[in-house]
C-alpha cells in the first residue's frame, strides 16, 4: 500500500484485516519484522511549511531527510539533532525519510549538546490503529497544551500510529566548525577528558572515542579558534593534541561518527547503549567487544560483538538500555532488539498500545 | 469557573479518611482542621479558591505511596501540589480532594558533575537547584519567572519554560530520569542518568501532564557550566511590527541568542514610572541577551546591533558591564509587578508563531478597544510565547467575568493564528473550556485515554486540562461509604 494522502492513510489502517508493517524509505530495519502488508507513507512528500524566522519547518512524513537538509541549508538552517543515516551500517538502500527519523527518535553526535530528535518535536499528525486522524502539539516553540502526545509518537517505531505529517525545530548552521583531537587515550582518560570538555562553557557539540578524543566547536570564526584555545589548555595533560580546521574536513569526521562507519565492516552483530559517561569505561572492559564507538561523551556506545552473543547478559547491573540495532533474524528470534523494560513499564507501554492500537496491527510486536 | 460538584460520599467519609492517613504518615502531616485546610485553598490563580478536604506533607516516596494507596481504595480525589505558584489553577483543590504537597521532600539526592546531572526530590524549588551547584559553576537551565518560589514538581507537571528557553529548552528538554507514585500507590522508575528512553517516551509523556498521571517525587535533571559572561542589548522601535520583523531578521542571521523579551508601550510607560529603568519614550522594546567571552559577546552583539540599524531604531543601547546589563533588564523583571501596581490584571499565556506577531498585536489592540479594558503586551518573542496581561478591576461587578472573556478572545487569536492555548503556564482550570479550539474531540479522546491507563478512576486532579463535559463520563462516582 502506497497511499498518497492521509485521508488514504486513514482508510488503509480501518480497512486492514491484519497486521501492517509501517515503512517510510525502509532504510532503519530495526527490531522483529514480522511478516504482513506493508503500508509505505513514501508517497505523502513534500515540505508543507517552511518559516526561517521561527526557525520551524512542517513535512509531510515521506518527505526524504535530504530535500529537507537541502531546503534548509538554503537559508543556512539545519536539523540540529544530526540524524544518523543507517543505511550504510545496516547495508539497506532507499531514501530515509524524515518520518522514519521521527518514528525511530534518531539522533547524532549533536544530541549530546542540543538534544535528541524529541527534543526537536514541535507537533505531529498521525492515524491511529482504529483509522482515526489525530493532531497533536503544533508549530510553535512552546506549547503545553494538554498531553505531549508529540514524544510519545517520536521512537514509537510506528507501533501507535502511523506518522503523516511532522513538524519540527530547526536551528542556524554555524559559520565555521571545527575538532580538537587528543591523541591515543585510554578508555578512563577519554570519558574524563570528554566530561572536562563538555562540563566546561566553551559548548562542545560532539564528543567522541574511538582510539583519540574527538570534540567538536562550532560558531563564529573568532569564537571557535578562541574556545580551541581554552580547550587545548585544559586538556592538553590528557594527551597529544592537533586540530582539523577545515570546516569540510571536521564536517566529514562527525559524518562518520554519525553514521558509525567505523563498526561496518564488522560482519557481526551491532548494538547501541546508552548509559551514564563515567560507566563507560567499565562497560567496555565487561563486554569486550570487536569493536567500539563512544559518541556522547561516552554515554552512548555502539559495540560490534560475535553474531548471537547477548551483551544485556554481561552487563547486568550497569544503568541504562542496549538496542540491538543490526543482527540476523536467527539471532533477533533470541534475542530481543529493545530493552527488556520493568514489569510496571511493560504494562504501561502494553496499555498505551492497547488505547492507541486496540486491534495490535500497527508493527505488531517490533517493539516487545 | 464551573468545579464538579462534591461527592457526598467521600465527604461523608473524611474522618475515616483522616484516620487512614494518619496511620500512615506523621501526625504533623495530616491537615485536616477546616481553619488549617485554608491555606491550600487556591495556588497564584487567586481569583479561584476551594479549601481541600484535608492536606497532607508527606516526606518520603514512601510515604506518597502510602497515601495514594489510601486514596485509591477510598476512591478520593487527590490534587498534587508543588509550591502552589500555578498561575492556570493546576494545584486548585476540589472540597472532596486530598491535597498533596510535596514541600518537606526538598532533598538533593546525588550530584555528578563528570555525569552532569542533579537527583533532587521534587518539593526543592527551581533556584535552589541552582544553588546547589552553583559553587561548582554549574546551574539548571530552566528559570521560570517563579523560580525563587516554584518547585521543581511543578515545573516538571506544566513543562516550564522561562526566558532563557530559546538556547536551553524547556523542562522537558532537561528532564532525565523521574520517580513517580501511580494513583494506585505502585513506585515507578523512568529514566535516569543516561539519556534517551529504551522502549516508549514516558518521561516525555508525564512531563507536561499537569499531575494527572502520577505524582512525582524525585527527579534527574541536567546541569550546566554556566557561559563566561552574558550581557544583552536593548533597541527601541517606534512601532511593534518593526520590532517584531527585527526579531525574525536576526533568528534568520544565524545568532542564536539566550533571550529575546519584548515589551509594548504600555508596559514601557508602566514599569518605568514603577521602576525608573531609564528606557527610552518609544513604542516597542527589546531586550535581547547573548553569550560567551567578552571577545564573543561583543562580536555577537555587533551583529545583532547591525540588523536592528537596518530597522530604524528609536536607539540601540549596548551593555559593556554588569551595572548596565542590570539596568536594562531592571524594567523588564518589574513588569508585572509594576502593573500589579496600577491596576488587577489577568495573564495570558499563548503562544503565536513568530512570523503572525504584527497581526496578532494589532487584533489585540483592537479587542482592547471592543471590551474597553486595556492590555500591555510583555513576552518571550523569540519562541513566540505572548504574556498578554488584561487590566481590569476586581471591585468591579462583572469586570473580572469581561475580562475573561476577552482572554478567551485572545487565545482563540493565538490557535487561529496557528498557535496555541498555553507555552509554559499550563491549562488546569484556566484553559480547560478552550481546549475544544485548539482540539477535536478526538484529538482529546486520545489524550484523555492516556490518563485512563495511568488513573483509571480518574481520581488525580480530574477535573483539570480537559472540559468537564469531555471528561464527565469519566470522572467516576467515588466508592460509596461504607
Amino acid at each position: 500500500m502506497t497511499p498518497t494522502t492521509e485521508t488514504d492513510v486513514a482508510e488503509a489502517i480501518a480497512s486492514a484485516t491484519g497486521p501492517v508493517r509501517i515503512e517510510g524509505g525502509g532504510t532503519r530495519p530495526i527490531g522483529k519484522q514480522v511478516a504482513s502488508d506493508t503500508l509505505s507513507v513514501a508517497a505523502l512528500s513534500g515540505i508543507s511549511l517552511y518559516e526561517p524566522g521561527a526557525l520551524t519547518v512542517v513535512a509531510k512524513a515521506g518527505t526524504p531527510v535530504a530535500e529537507i537538509e537541502e531546503t534548509l541549508a538554503k537559508e543556512n538552517q539545519r536539523l540540529a539533532f544530526e540524524p544518523m543515516d543507517h543505511r550504510d551500517l545496516l547495508g539497506t538502500a532507499g531514501v530515509p525519510t524524515i518520518g522514519g527519523v521521527v518514528a525511530g527518535n534518531v539522533s547524532g553526535p549533536r544530541r549530546i549538546a542540543v538534544g535528541a530528535c524529541r527534543d526537536f518535536m514541535l507537533g505531529v499528525r498521525f492515524v491511529d490503529g482504529t483509522g482515526t486522524i489525530l493532531k497533536n502539539g503544533g508549530r510553535v516553540m512552546k506549547n503545553v497544551t494538554g498531553y505531549d502526545l508529540v514524544k510519545l509518537l517520536t521512537g514509537a517505531h510506528g507501533t501507535l500510529g502511523v506518522l503523516t505529517e511532522v513538524s519540527l525545530k530547526v536551528l542556524p548552521m554555524p559559520e565555521t566548525s571545527a575538532t580538537l583531537h587528543v591523541h591515543d587515550l585510554s578508555p578512563l582518560d577519554a570519558v574524563a577528558a570528554m566530561s572536562g570538555a563538555l562540563g566546561s562553557p566553551f559548548e562542545v557539540t560532539g564528543a567522541a572515542y574511538n582510539g583519540d578524543v574527538l570534540l567538536r566547536v562550532e560558531g563564529f570564526e573568532a569564537s571557535v579558534s578562541y574556545r580551541l584555545s581554552e580547550l587545548t589548555k585544559k586538556l592538553g595533560h590528557y594527551g597529544q593534541i592537533s586540530q582539523t580546521n577545515d570546516p569540510e574536513a571536521s564536517a566529514e569526521i562527525w559524518q562518520s561518527i554519525r553514521d558509525v562507519q567505523s563498526l561496518q565492516a564488522h560482519g557481526s552483530d551491532v548494538w547501541k547503549l546508552s548509559v551514564k559517561p563515567s560507566s563507560a569505561p567499565a562497560v567496555l572492559e565487561m563486554i569486550q567487544a570487536e569493536q567500539t564507538l563512544l559518541d556522547w561523551g561516552g554515554g552512548l556506545i555502539w559495540a560490534a560483538l560475535p553474531a548471537g552473543r547477548d551483551l544485556r547478559a554481561q552487563i547486568k547491573d550497569v544503568n541504562g538500555h542496549a538496542t540491538l540495532v543490526r543482527a540476523s533474524a536467527e539471532t533477533l528470534a533470541a534475542i530481543p532488539a529493545f530493552h527488556p523494560e520493568t514489569p510496571v513499564v511493560a504494562k504501561i507501554g502494553a496499555e498505551l498500545r492497547r488505547k492507541f492500537d486496540p486491534r495490535d496491527i500497527l508493527n505488531r510486536g517490533l517493539m516487545a | 469557573m464551573e468545579m464538579p460538584t462534591p461527592d457526598p460520599f467521600v465527604l461523608a467519609k473524611k474522618a475515616r479518611v483522616v484516620a487512614r492517613l494518619r496511620s500512615v504518615l506523621p501526625a504533623d502531616a495530616v491537615i485536616s482542621d477546616d481553619r488549617e485546610v485554608k491555606a491550600y485553598e487556591c495556588d497564584a490563580l487567586t481569583a479561584y479558591k476551594c479549601p481541600p478536604m484535608v492536606a497532607v506533607l508527606p516526606s518520603t516516596t514512601q510515604e506518597v505511596s502510602d497515601v495514594l494507596r489510601v486514596c485509591h481504595e477510598e476512591g478520593v480525589p487527590v490534587v498534587p501540589r508543588g509550591s502552589g505558584t500555578s498561575l492556570a489553577g493546576g494545584a486548585l483543590p476540589t472540597a472532596d480532594c486530598v491535597i498533596l504537597g510535596v514541600a518537606r521532600m526538598n532533598d538533593v539526592l546525588e550530584t555528578n558533575y563528570p555525569d552532569r546531572y542533579i537527583r533532587v526530590q521534587t518539593g526543592r524549588t527551581n533556584l535552589s537547584v541552582t544553588g546547589a551547584v552553583e559553587e561548582n559553576d554549574f546551574f539548571y537551565a530552566p528559570d521560570p519567572s517563579s523560580q525563587l518560589a516554584c518547585a521543581i514538581a511543578g515545573n516538571i507537571a506544566m513543562n516550564s519554560g522561562g526566558a532563557h528557553c530559546l538556547k536551553y529548552g524547556v523542562t522537558t528538554n532537561n528532564l532525565m530520569g523521574v520517580t513517580m507514585v501511580m494513583m494506585d500507590g505502585e513506585i515507578v522508575e523512568i529514566g535516569g542518568a543516561h539519556l534517551d528512553a529504551g522502549g516508549l517516551d514516558l518521561l516525555g509523556l508525564i512531563c507536561g501532564s499537569e499531575g494527572q498521571l502520577g505524582v512525582v517525587t524525585e527527579a534527574t535533571l541536567r546541569i550546566l557550566h554556566k557561559p563566561e559572561g552574558a550581557r544583552p542589548v536593548l533597541m527601541a522601535f517606534n512601532d511593534n511590527e518593526v520590532a517584531g520583523a527585527c526579531v525574525a531578521d536576526i533568528i534568520k542571521a544565524g545568532v542564536l541568542p539566550v533571550a529575546i523579551e519584548f515589551m509594548d508601550r504600555l508596559c514601557i510607560e508602566t514599569t518605568e514610572a514603577y521602576a525608573q529603568a531609564g528606557y527610552p519614550d518609544c513604542h516597542a522594546l527589546l531586550i535581547v541577551e547573548v553569550e560567551g567571552s567578552d571577545a564573543e559577546i561583543d562580536e555577537q552583539l555587533s551583529k545583532i546591533t547591525a540588523i536592528a540599524r537596518k530597522h530604524d531604531p528609536v536607539e540601540l543601547r549596548e551593555s559593556k558591564s554588569a551595572q548596565e546589563s542590570a539596568a536594562i533588564w531592571l524594567g523588564r523583571k518589574s513588569a508585572f509587578g509594576a502593573i500589579g501596581q496600577i491596576s488587577d490584571y489577568m495573564c495570558l499565556d499563548g503562544t503565536i508563531p513568530v512570523s503572525s506577531l504584527p497581526m496578532v498585536l494589532k487584533r489585540i489592540g483592537e479587542l482592547s478597544d471592543e471590551y474597553g479594558l486595556k492590555v500591555g503586551n510583555v513576552f518571550h518573542a523569540g519562541d513566540g510565547n505572548m504574556h498578554p496581561l488584561i487590566l481590569y478591576d476586581a471591585n468591579k461587578d462583572g469586570d473580572l467575568e469581561l475580562c475573561e472573556k476577552m482572554g478567551a478572545d485572545i487565545l482563540r487569536l493565538c490557535v487561529e493564528a496557528g498557535g496555541c492555548l498555553t507555552g509554559e503556564h499550563g491549562v488546569g482550570i484556566e484553559k480547560r473550556d478552550l481546549m475544544f479550539d485548539q482540539f477535536t474531540p478526538q484529538d482529546l479522546e486520545a489524550q484523555m485515554a492516556v490518563k485512563d491507563v495511568f488513573d483509571p478512576q480518574w481520581l488525580l486532579n480530574p477535573s483539570k486540562v480537559f472540559p468537564l463535559s469531555a471528561s464527565q463520563s469519566r470522572r467516576a462516582p467515588a466508592i460509596a461509604a461504607e
